[in-house]
């Protein structure tokens, strides 16, 4: 449990800031605020589950006996958006539905976190097709894609982890790392621009780069 | 050995006794009667006398691509009798309609005959834009209302044509 | 988006019988239920017009799932589209595949062996097992009893089990191809289907104790929601909806496919039609399931799971393939795009008794490999469509009891 640095033993010594030491009884510990709120935070998800399709059963098997979801603090799976801070959008959003999604996810207070569960949320699946919408990333942020079609619950334990993980690593106790303009243009980018799909050189530095090596040889 | 279904000559006769020649085909134990639109509702109605009480489904095939076929739409009606068990399949041909002023090809709901054709025959006009004329209540069934097109006729594409991205996008900082 | 109000049909027998054109209807409150909500088995709709808690009418509303699934019928070959078929009714996927490849193998022509009939038989029963654990399963959820629900999913993980022992896939398998399986039966999966026969009896049995005498369930599902006989055919239910009507339709008995001809079973009815009869239907059906796998297991037959190469239908096995002529050229027919089966230019319907009911599926071929039509003929509808006709005069509460009674998965419903 990273709760910042501390020695062992009955009675812990911490540097002050001023310089000198400090000496500590055993029944106290000493961290940052941030990861101290991050480590009550991601013990403590409680899913949303959007169960749209088959990975809703998934979702349903990972929360049941055999493989206990439980176990990682998500024992309640409430279904209201204002007592929950992890959605799990597990299955295909079609258009008639992804209103509804929208809404779903701004009535949840912050600090709140995305996870896509299967192909058909990241990526829009098997169904390429005039109803459903080709990765729910591109209408709703998203932390954590999982990949499968259904994902074994295996797989989705996995990704609950690495988002604790991402919680614990670059969480903040007031939310600043929720302020990501500058990542999520560059991240729109990716997914509309065709820039990176030029292959001129003058406009694309990388393809600049292999062309020099294969002038090179 | 394979199972056979009942044979449905006796319905076939009765049919053509009451109604004149009807057009029917027979492929691999399934039969098939043709009823022009104009007798649709009459015939179906017949056919729920004889014993046909179970609707099985209400489809429609668009023939738009279809080599050798001579109207665009083709309704099927897959009957059951609970009492016999035998099937039949009615088919209905339409065209869409010559004049501009109407919207699409409209053929007479059989609601009153079976409650289970309701939403089967909306979900007919959601996805070919066939009218049901008397239905008592045609809207989209799996389309959003504000959809325009018509998604199953052949001529729109697998993808769409950009109704599924229309939507805001909700970054992080707004939500 | 505007909620339209519900159209002027008028209401059945119940305490709310009184026409609508002599009461305003102002002091009616309206209640959106869904299409995000725990009992609404994911994505459906339901516009409920309350007097306090006694449901008025209701306006149930479905697309929210619909992936265009018979769109993308037209575009993929018989052998791609049973991995979209999975995707339909997705509790019992295995259903789906054998109704998928029952409506080809009947329209391009195709016998199937007789031990193919059976392990398309055997897993078949298996997913009614699993379907109907899970509906009732839900049904218990629903009306509070959650321990029913996790001894049901505990026994769904068996099942899975030995699905993926099968063919590697826990559910969503595509096990199917036309004329025959993809993989064999293996000893081992043959010994987990045995062990699962031993096991699974005493835990149905621990599961009645729960639930089938429990005074709350009985009272919260008995007499709740009735349909009678008469209406459920006029409105096309079919399956244990329509059984627990009093409907004695299976098509299991009443127009025999696979192997099921052999089997000595019951088909299980009731004749209140409520939401208990529904669920003790369902109970029984389980049994009558164990029944015929037991019996199917004890005469599994020898021989060829796929039909052999000169149906053109099947790929031929690798020693086939290598060691005669025939075997490698129906492989390169088979495999190469401009060949594939030989399609008739006609239209077929071909159905089973899927878990939920008459799952068909209508196909057109064109002489293509994929099928100018692939229209899916999906039980859930008609039950869906059902709905308004059960709830009037009942409470918000046996709104859920009901809803989960009748087993609408909304991957089926909206294709």
């Amino acid at each position: 449990m990273a709760i910042g640095p501390m020695t062992a033993g009955p009675m812990t010594t911490a540097s002050s800031p001023a310089g000198g030491r400090l000496e500590l009884p055993e029944n106290v510990v000493v961290s940052r605020l941030d990861e101290l709120a991050n480590w009550c935070r991601k013990n403590s998800l409680w899913p949303m589950p959007f169960a749209t399709a088959c990975c809703g059963i998934e979702l349903m098997a990972t929360g049941a006996s055999k493989h206990d979801l439980a176990r990682f603090g998500a024992e309640v799976f409430r279904f209201s958006p204002r007592q929950c801070d992890l959605m799990i959008v597990a299955g295909r959003v079609v258009m008639k539905m992804l209103p509804v999604l929208q809404r779903i996810w701004q009535q949840m207070h912050e600090p709140k976190w995305c996870i896509s569960m299967g192909a058909c949320a990241s990526t829009g699946g098997v169904f390429d097709t005039y109803a459903v919408v080709q990765g729910i990333d591109r209408f709703i942020p998203v932390d954590m894609y999982v990949p499968g079609c259904p994902p074994r619950p295996e797989q989705l334990i996995q990704a609950i982890i690495d988002l604790q993980d991402k919680i614990q690593a670059e969480g903040t106790i007031t939310g600043r790392e929720f302020d990501t303009s500058q990542r999520q243009l560059r991240k729109r980018a990716l997914v509309e621009a065709d820039e990176f799909l030029v292959l001129d050189a003058a406009r694309n530095p990388n393809v600049q780069r292999s062309l020099s090596a294969a002038a090179r040889t | 050995m394979p199972y056979v279904p009942p044979a449905v000559d006796d319905v076939l006769a009765a049919v053509t006794g009451r109604f004149g020649g009807l057009e029917s085909g027979r492929f691999r134990d399934q039969t098939s009667l043709t009823v022009p639109e104009s007798q649709s509702l009459e015939v179906l109605a017949f056919l729920k006398e004889l014993g046909f009480d179970l609707l099985i489904d209400v489809t429609c095939v668009d023939y738009l691509e279809y080599r050798g076929a001579k109207h665009r739409y083709g309704l099927v009606y897959l009957l059951t009798s609970t009492t016999t068990n035998q099937r039949l399949t009615v088919r209905v041909f339409v065209d869409d309609p010559t004049s501009p002023d109407e919207a699409g090809p409209t053929v007479r709901s059989v609601v009153p005959l079976w409650q289970a054709a309701d939403w089967l025959e909306r979900e007919v006009w959601d996805m070919f834009g066939i009218r049901f004329a008397g239905h008592p209540d045609l809207r989209r069934l799996v389309m959003p209302e504000e959809f325009t097109a018509h998604p199953l006729r052949k001529d729109y594409p697998l993808q769409g044509r950009g109704e599924r991205h229309n939507f805001p996008v909700i970054s992080r900082d707004h939500s | 988006m505007s909620i339209a109000p519900p159209p002027r049909v008028p209401l059945a027998s119940g305490p709310a019988a009184a026409p609508a054109a002599e009461r305003s209807e102002d002091y009616l409150w309206t209640l959106n239920f869904g299409p995000q909500h725990p009992a609404t088995h994911t994505t459906l709709r339901l516009v409920l017009k309350l007097e306090g808690e006694r449901v008025v009418d209701a306006m149930p509303e479905m697309g929210y799932l619909h992936s265009g699934f018979e769109k993308i019928g037209e575009h993929l070959t018989f052998n791609q589209y049973v991995t979209v078929t999975d995707r339909m009714n997705y509790i019992s996927p295995m259903a789906n595949n054998v109704a998928w490849h029952h409506a080809v193998e009947k329209l391009l022509g195709i016998e199937l062996t007789p031990r193919c009939r059976y392990i398309r038989t055997i897993i078949t029963e298996l997913a009614r097992i699993s379907d109907h654990l899970l509906c009732n399963g839900a049904v218990g959820l629903d009306t509070g009893a959650f321990t029913f629900f996790l001894y049901g999913f505990y026994q769904r993980e068996v099942i899975y089990d030995i699905f993926e022992t099968l063919c590697g896939a826990r559910f969503t398998n595509s096990y199917t191809r036309v004329g025959g399986v993809s993989q064999d039966f293996t000893p081992l999966v043959i010994e987990k289907i045995r062990t699962f026969l031993k096991t699974f009896p005493k835990t149905l049995a621990d599961m009645e104790r729960l639930l089938t005498r429990n005074r709350i369930f009985v009272d919260r599902t008995k007499g709740v929601g009735v349909l009678s006989r008469e209406e459920a055919i006029n409105c096309g239910a079919t399956g244990p909806v329509a059984r627990a009507s009093g409907v004695a339709r299976d098509l299991r008995k009443d127009e025999p496919y696979l192997a099921y001809a052999d089997f000595d079973f019951q088909v299980c009815c009731a004749s209140a039609g409520d939401c208990y009869a529904r669920y003790l239907v369902r109970m029984a059906e389980m049994r009558e399931s164990l029944r015929i796998v037991a019996q199917a297991l004890d005469n599994l037959p020898e021989g060829p799971v796929n039909v052999g190469i000169d149906q053109r239908a099947a790929l031929p096995t690798k020693r086939q393939v290598y060691s005669t002529i025939e075997g490698t050229i129906s492989h390169f027919e088979l495999s190469m795009s401009n060949r594939g089966f030989e399609v008739p230019c006609a239209e077929s319907y071909g159905a089973i008794e899927a878990p939920n009911g008459e799952l068909g599926f209508y196909l057109v071929g064109d002489g293509g490999e994929c099928a100018y039509r692939a229209r899916c003929r999906p039980p859930s509808v008609s039950h869906f469509s059902l709905f308004p006709r059960l709830i009037r005069g009942h409470t918000l509460s046996d709104v859920v009891a009901v809803l989960g009674s009748l087993n609408i998965i909304a991957a089926e419903l909206d294709r």
